[in-house]
């Protein structure tokens, strides 16, 4: 029997400390699109660095058609024929296509470049491919599809690559872009190359993939023919053990109504939502990326304008369209990433926590200075934030404190309402269930949260009810008691 | 850490004190202390550290004067001067004298730059200001039918207006086009010299009335107006941006606009105002430079944003936004006085102090110690 194409056996890699990979194995045949699968954490992109050359593991195998292999660097992985395609296009789009595909690497004469064979070497290329494109047209005329196109071109340049990889390609593609890219892995894989293909979307998995392996906290748990197993036993695999105990659940939901949402429209993002966010209650909201999650929360903050609908805030309704009006309602928002728009990085603790609040203590416009440190006492206090002073620049700080300061400066203003937006992405499981805590209490003491989130398991650890979107419409309004990781998951993709 | 038990309100409030008295930086809450601060050797590096990082421009500016205080002393040990000329009270009002109106746009360049912004136009809008107060307060032309106090309040105001106008005018186009502020005041710059010249159509205005005159020449007690007016100014400037709300939301802008945004800041607002003080302080200097020279020229001011940007930077201000220190500015503007003064008096040839200049600057942004830490 012929050795697979590749094999990966019990790769092993610790990072600080922290178990990364336990048992990363995985075996790839000639003709196979391999389908990766895994929650965030699982070790995917660490084995798929490894197998790149980026990172050394520090036990375990790989062999390329039963020779044993390892890279140094990522150089070492191009020329045994490993190519990746990365989730983030990295074209320049004032470049035509063939300017692009052979970047650091064209063709010259005398030092200058050979424009005349480029483009015959790009449009060889894309021929033997199968891609329709035109070499000298210019990136940016493109659509993303097509520049997807020429970013597997431009991986496959280098050298007849056989094992491809592709890591989340469908993440900034829509539909139609998604099936063409299809069709352009369908008919790789029976030249005899070997695909691995990462993706969130189950969908896709059953579309075009016809092995599979999950990871699961570092380690392979099952892996086969995906005609073998239906998408419950996938979605199984994937979530694996019981997460009691994790979360902090307190707070009862009332029947008062806080804020209530009909017919929010913003094209095209989403369409037609309409929910009512009760007294005590943590709403959750469950979505992929680009189901218009960020956008409701965004809305309702006031960030955008040009919606259609209405917002009421305890009765009153909501112009739309203005942060102060929102904060004045008593609505309070925790983006979705912190360094980006969370946090001032390079100013000190308590500046960042005060920032806010400002306006409430001042007089003649001057900060009263006494009555700020006490509330950026209290906020240190209350979000228990591990600083050694308030002076301290808020980017020494852990990811997790970093986090309790944009809470705490949420707090400060005293809000009823918290829109909380992935709230404890990067952050360690200790800091997560001090976030689970003050969510619980925050319901708990008369106010309302809504939660976007990607982990299910913490949505159903901590949410009263789960909103469900899907490309830009709500699917589904699921109890706490009838919610599912199975359920959501389905609904969702 | 063990996953904790929520507070109870009595512990909040007692926790809420504790911490408030952290405030003053001075001690540390023994479950946060940081390991291995016992080695006195770690202590003493880690406090010259922090001396360095906030005194080393105090210090530096220490150091040049001691350099070129030698520099001068050699000279008189040589027998070729008579007395050091350096180091003299007279001499250090001189440069005082010098430095206001850079230090002036510098105070204002600080605002502009702690927003995330530059503003490349200050030069030329000192120009058309000291323009403007100077077409109000001459003798040659009737357009100056007033006396007494309005003689001087007339050309102040109008030119002051001037400089608000192209500073708003600056932000305005920033933050609603939301075009790269180099661009916007690089307009600026042009447009502003180009005003500047059409107002007397290229010529120069002098004969100016000795009212106006006493705000470059004048003297309060035994100091020279202009330096009252840098001192005003940076003690007005430095409460602003110290002890106000604006102050705070202009280095929260600066900082990261999304986040301030998202805070509830109207960033917009906070950019117009910060062009709006450059410009007015641009207008300040200019009345000063018309006053002093005594007329009101074309090519006045021109490229002294550059010296105004490089005070703000020798002094620590962060291109990037959000960091940096008026006092800073005070003193990178003081190390550039001194320079200019110093070498000047050394005799040094002017070609060889530009190059002097251009190496000072780039040597104090290498080695300042904050910087690392605020690009970080």
């Amino acid at each position: 029997m012929q050795p697979p194409l590749l094999s990966i056996r019990a790769i092993k890699k610790n990072f600080s400390g922290v178990h990364a990979l336990v048992d990363g194995s995985l075996e790839l045949e000639r003709g196979d699109i391999h389908a990766l699968c895994g929650g965030n954490g699982a070790g995917k992109s660490t084995l798929l660095n490894i197998l790149m050359g980026f990172t050394k593991p520090d036990g375990g195998e790989i062999f390329i058609e039963g020779k044993p292999v390892r890279f140094m660097n990522a150089k070492e992985a191009l020329n045994a024929g490993i190519a990746i395609v990365q989730q983030e296009l990295s074209a320049v789009p004032h470049l035509t296509v063939a300017e692009n595909i052979y970047l650091g690497a064209e063709p010259s004469r005398y030092g200058f470049v050979d424009f005349r064979q480029l483009n015959e070497q790009a449009e060889k290329l894309l021929k033997s491919l199968g891609f329709e494109l035109d070499p000298t047209a210019r990136m940016d005329t493109l659509g993303i599809a097509s520049q997807q196109l020429v970013e597997i071109a431009k991986a496959l340049s280098h050298r007849d690559a056989d094992i491809l990889i592709f890591d989340e390609p469908t993440s900034a593609l829509g539909e139609e872009d998604a099936g063409r890219l299809f069709e352009a892995m369908r008919d790789m894989a029976p030249a005899g190359k070997g695909i691995i293909f990462v993706t969130h979307r189950i969908a896709e998995i059953f579309a075009i993939a016809n092995t599979y392996t999950v990871f699961k906290d570092g380690a392979r748990v099952k892996s086969g023919r995906v005609s073998d197993i239906t998408r419950e036993q996938l979605i199984e695999a994937m979530i694996g053990g019981d997460v009691a105990g994790e979360f902090v659940k307190e707070n009862k939901p009332g029947s008062v109504p806080l804020l209530e949402v009909r017919g929010l429209t913003r094209a095209p993002h989403f369409a037609d939502i309409s929910f009512t966010l009760h007294q005590g209650e943590v709403l959750g909201i469950y979505g992929l990326v680009g189901s218009g999650r960020t956008e409701v929360l965004d809305t309702i903050y006031g960030l955008h304008r040009g919606r259609s609908g209405s917002i009421s805030m305890r009765g009153k309704r909501l112009k739309g369209g203005s942060i102060g009006e929102a904060l004045e309602a008593g609505i309070a928002y925790v983006t979705e990433d912190r360094k980006l728009s969370g946090l001032v990085l390079c100013a000190s603790v308590g500046d960042n926590l005060s920032l806010s609040v400002l306006r409430r203590i001042q007089t003649w416009g001057f900060i009263r200075s006494k009555e700020e440190r006490l509330r950026v006492g209290k906020a240190v206090g209350m979000m228990r934030i591990k600083t050694p002073t308030t002076r301290e620049l808020v980017q020494n700080l852990s990811g997790g404190n970093q986090q309790k300061v944009v809470f705490g400066r949420c707090v400060l203003r005293e809000p009823k309402v918290l829109l909380l937006d992935e709230p404890t992405r990067g952050v360690d499981v200790g800091t997560k269930r001090e976030i689970y805590r003050f969510i619980s209490d925050f319901a708990g003491t008369g106010g309302a949260v809504i939660m976007v989130s990607s982990e299910l398991e913490e949505l159903i650890g901590v949410s009263d009810r789960i909103l469900v979107f899907r490309k830009g419409h709500l699917v589904s309004a699921l109890s706490r008691a009838e919610a599912t990781q199975k359920k959501l998951m389905m609904a969702a993709v | 850490m063990t996953p904790d038990r929520v507070l109870g309100k009595a512990q909040q409030d007692e926790q809420a004190e504790v911490h408030s008295e952290l405030l003053s930086g001075a001690v540390e809450p023994a479950a946060n202390s940081v390991s291995g601060s016992s080695s006195s050797r770690d202590s003493i590096k880690g406090r010259a550290l922090k001396l360095a990082k906030h005194y080393g421009i105090v210090i530096a500016f220490i150091l040049l004067c001691i350099l070129v205080g030698i520099a001068c002393q050699y000279r008189v040990m040589k027998g070729e001067w008579s007395e050091n000329v350096f180091i003299t009270s007279d001499n250090f009002m001189l440069i005082l004298y010098q430095i206001s109106i850079n230090g002036i746009l510098a105070i204002g360049m600080t605002f502009v730059v702690i927003s995330g912004g530059i503003d490349l136009s200050v030069g030329s809008v000192l120009a058309f200001a000291g323009m403007l107060a100077a077409s109000f307060a001459t003798s040659l032309t009737s357009v100056t039918p007033w006396s007494g106090t309005y003689a001087l309040a007339v050309p102040i105001l109008f030119a002051l207006l001037g400089g608000v106008a192209c500073g708003a005018l600056n932000g305005w186009i920033v933050s609603r086009f939301r075009i790269q502020p180099f661009i916007a005041t690089l307009g600026m710059l042009l447009a502003a010299r180009g005003a500047t010249m059409a107002l007397t159509g290229g010529n120069p205005i002098s004969s100016l009335n000795p009212h106006l005159r006493w705000f470059g020449t004048g003297k309060l007690g035994s100091i020279p107006l202009p330096i009252v007016m840098f001192v005003v100014v940076f003690a007005m400037a430095w409460i602003i941006l110290n002890k106000t709300v604006f102050g705070r939301y202009v280095y929260a802008v600066g900082g990261n606009e999304r986040s301030a945004r998202t805070s509830g800041i109207k960033s917009n607002q906070i950019k117009i105002w910060v062009y709006a003080i450059s410009g007015l302080l641009a207008g300040v200097a200019g009345i000063i430079l018309t006053a002093k020279t005594g007329s009101g020229q074309t090519s006045a001011g021109s490229s002294y944003e550059l010296d105004a940007i490089a005070a703000a930077v020798i002094g620590g201000t962060s291109l990037s936004g959000g960091v940096g220190k008026l006092s800073g500015t005070l003193f990178g503007a003081l190390i550039m006085g001194v320079m200019n003064n110093g070498l000047d008096i050394l005799g040094v040839e002017s070609y060889y102090q530009l190059i002097i200049k251009g190496a000072l600057i780039l040597t104090a942004v290498i080695i300042d110690p904050s910087r690392k830490a605020a690009d970080a």
